[in-house]
């Protein structure tokens, strides 16, 4: 086992784990970001940049800090390393600059985006983000493509993370879909306008931080904040039938797979469960999908907390009045 | 006049060929390494040799090699990295038109040190005519029997193969080179694990420049203690220096380490001084990548001495007041030239070949572009200045491979030194609209 400590949290982890994923066992604030980085796809992470942490302490045997900022998500543990995120300013200042440098090109249409309310990089720029832009010309700009007569790629929001790229290399066995060009000219394209024609192509919806890769029976039907998580299943042949289904009302007006709380999938679903099925008849509802509270989406939803945890917020300044 | 190791025979007409070739000495080299010593040994020499790698990172070569030993049983390979496209620099494309041989021999007692028995040769895909030559002595040294099979009786088997690139600067940074070498887009990979554990087709690697390869053939024939005299301090032996821009004999040059720029400018021996009696104004000293220095500033440190062409010498002072050798491409700029167009070029440059891998880069270098642009066509605002350092410093450092820092350097530095020419840009714009190519010096007469 090896020793690391996080943010001044100390935790053993096995060998082999990178800084990512032993701040996502101690977990909570000192978590950092990941936009590309996912733990379920074998290649990803490195690119975005805004897991970057400095490293104070190599190891327990070089005792000197790493010379630059580190990608959290791609670099391996070692005994006795200790790492700062949020405890550096260096960090913090170099994030909000990878934000700003994913936003410049980003078309910042939240409004009208199916992503909005669970979108990476929403939640990414509304926590490190600039309130104002610094860059002044023109935003690139490429025309939106059908892949697939379920899926839509909106090629100027996306931030070029590969996730997408990986999730079809690594599920499915054509490759037909990749990135075409390079710097900033680079789009995620399939050969020659190919649909992506394989029964767990959809799950490039699920993997994708931004509203780039939208499905297509979902757009423009309902923000997702106004519909109702449930965990739902269903007998299915191809994949594990667990899912999301998002709910208006009575009517099943989306389906997803399941989530964990750094936004990664728990399952992948196949296609037949994610477009084909929106009967309420098809699924077997369990309950309604716990969501995190910070998220918008739980904005709708009342929680029953225990009754020891409720506070109350003027209790302790009467106690100390009657002290006096 | 210098001592020089490499290209003292390129003047014999026909050495390109085999025959005139081993007539001057060639393939000796190779039989004393083959039959008289061992692999450790000549790494070992190597070491000796203090010779760094020619690429531009200056790297102990022989610690790099050094790295491979340890690791596992199983195929390892020597790559060579000729993929040279950094703007300013031209000496790998000389070596291997004018005595390519050197190189081959070079690559074979390499490989014959690393114990890799396939060694590629990654050429940069415009080297059409290299390409040709290179092919055809490689196909000269497999009929004489240096290649192949056995090569002089010594048990030892090479295949070289030669690669063409297909027109990106990025795959001339190593891992990028590999994953192109492996049929694949050319995206720098994450480091560590580095090429000498995890390389080509996941086996251990040794990926180096045109001009260190060819250094190993003197280094064994002279020895590394003696190959080491050549030179200065830890810059050891000769460079190819391709010398560019407005100087009377644009040209390669080999040089001892430690000549001093003054000497390498203004002697008749090598540049032969700025054309038509004009002054200096600046010097890229290593490529286009590495920081731009004022005329003061490059032929004396901030100390007062005198800077010489060496590793060292030419990073004296940091970024502050300093610059780096890089690899060899030697760029005058005379009184005439326009600071900010050449940045705005350089940045031009960075911003088409940058991969689009990640954030930092991808962005920032097409953003740096146009802000540039803007400044150089008479569009530029006060705080533009300003925003330029404030890019530069977010995209240094924070990228996956250095092209990131290369695309950095030049305009943070362009501003350290000439900040004037890009707020007198700023200010003026109607001058800057009506005249093509332009500085400061040339306004005054326009203006007056």
């Amino acid at each position: 086992m090896l020793q690391v400590t996080i943010d001044n949290h100390t935790i053993e982890v096995p060998e082999g784990t990178t800084i990512l994923q032993a701040a996502r066992m101690i977990g909570g604030s000192i978590v950092p970001p990941a936009m590309c980085y996912f733990s379920k796809l074998k290649g990803t992470g490195g690119k975005c940049r805004t897991c970057l942490v400095r490293v104070a302490k190599s190891s327990e045997k070089d005792a000197r800090p790493m010379p630059k900022l580190v990608a959290s998500c791609s670099t391996p543990v070692q005994h006795g390393m200790v790492v700062e995120n949020t405890t550096s300013q260096e960090v913090l200042d170099t994030r909000k600059s990878i934000v700003e440098f994913l936003l410049i090109n980003h078309p910042l249409d939240c409004p009208v985006c199916d992503q909005a309310g669970e979108c990476d990089l929403q939640n990414l720029s509304y926590e490190h983000g600039l309130e104002n832009t610094r860059y002044e010309e023109g935003r690139r700009e490429f025309p939106q493509v059908d892949i697939g007569e379920n899926i839509k790629l909106h090629m100027n929001r996306c931030i070029l993370c590969y996730r997408c790229v990986y999730a079809v290399n690594q599920l499915t066995n054509g490759r037909v879909h990749g990135v075409l060009y390079r710097g900033d000219a680079s789009e995620i394209s399939t050969f020659i306008q190919n649909s992506i024609d394989n029964e767990f192509s959809g799950n490039v919806i699920d993997v994708c931080p931004v509203g780039a890769l939208t499905d297509r029976t979902f757009r423009f039907r309902s923000r997702v904040w106004f519909t109702k998580p449930m965990d739902a299943h269903r007998d299915c042949k191809t994949c594990s039938g667990k899912a999301v289904v998002w709910m208006t009302g009575n009517d099943i007006s989306r389906v997803t797979a399941r989530k964990d709380q750094f936004n990664e999938v728990e399952e992948f679903i196949c296609n037949e469960c994610r477009f084909d099925h929106k009967n309420t008849t098809d699924w077997v509802i369990e309950g309604p999908r716990k969501i995190d509270k910070t998220s918008v989406i739980s904005a709708n939803h009342y929680e029953k907390i225990k009754q020891a945890a409720i506070i109350n917020p003027v209790k302790k300044i009467i106690e100390k009045q009657a002290e006096k | 006049m210098g001592r020089k190791v490499l290209t003292d025979k390129i003047h014999i007409p026909g050495i390109e060929t085999i025959e005139v070739y081993k007539n001057n000495g060639g393939y000796e080299t190779l039989k004393k390494a083959l039959k008289q010593m061992t692999p450790s040994e000549i790494t070992e020499e190597v070491k000796k040799s203090g010779l760094r790698g020619r690429g531009g990172a200056g790297f102990p070569t022989g610690m790099k090699w050094s790295f491979l030993e340890n690791t596992s049983v199983g195929p390892r390979y020597l790559v060579c990295n000729a993929d040279e496209s950094e703007p300013g620099t031209f000496k790998d494309r000389f070596l291997i038109e004018k005595i390519p041989h050197l190189l081959i021999e070079g690559l074979i007692i390499s490989s014959f040190a690393l114990g890799a028995e396939s060694t590629f040769v990654y050429v940069r895909g415009e080297f059409k005519t290299q390409i040709g030559i290179l092919s055809k002595a490689i196909r000269e040294a497999y009929a004489s029997g240096f290649l192949g099979k056995n090569i002089l009786g010594t048990g030892f088997s090479l295949d070289i193969y030669v690669h063409s690139g297909a027109g990106a600067y990025i795959c001339g940074e190593e891992t990028a080179l590999l994953e192109s070498l492996e049929g694949k887009r050319g995206n720098p990979r994450l480091k560590p694990p580095f090429p000498a554990v995890k390389g080509l087709y996941d086996r251990p690697t040794v990926v180096n420049n045109v001009e260190t390869l060819a250094a190993v053939v003197p280094i064994i024939a002279l020895g590394g203690e003696e190959y080491a005299k050549i030179g200065v301090g830890k810059s050891t032996g000769t460079k190819l220096i391709s010398a560019c821009g407005n100087i009377n004999n644009p040209g390669v040059y080999e040089i001892e380490l430690g000549l001093s720029v003054d000497t390498f400018l203004n002697s008749n021996e090598y540049c032969g001084g700025l054309k038509n009696g004009k002054n200096l104004k600046a010097i890229v000293p290593g490529g286009s990548s590495v920081p731009i220095l004022p005329g003061n500033l490059i032929l004396k440190t901030a100390n007062g001495d005198d800077r010489l062409m060496s590793y060292e010498s030419l990073s004296d002072g940091g970024f502050v007041s300093g610059s780096m050798l890089g690899s060899g491409g030697f760029i005058v700029y005379d009184e005439d030239a326009c600071i900010v167009r050449n940045t705005w070029n350089f940045s031009r440059f960075y911003h088409h070949e940058s991969c689009g891998q990640c954030s930092p880069c991808r962005e920032g270098t097409g953003w740096m572009e146009k802000v540039l642009h803007r400044i150089e066509y008479g569009h530029g605002t006060s705080k533009d200045v300003d925003l330029l350092v404030s890019i530069a410093k977010r995209i240094e450092g924070n990228t996956i491979c250095p092209l990131g820092d290369a695309a950095a350097w030049p305009v943070a530095s362009a501003i350290r030194h000439f900040r004037h020419e890009f707020e007198f840009h700023i200010e003026n714009p109607e001058i800057v609209k009506n005249i093509k190519h332009h500085s400061p010096e040339k306004y005054k007469v326009a203006v007056s």
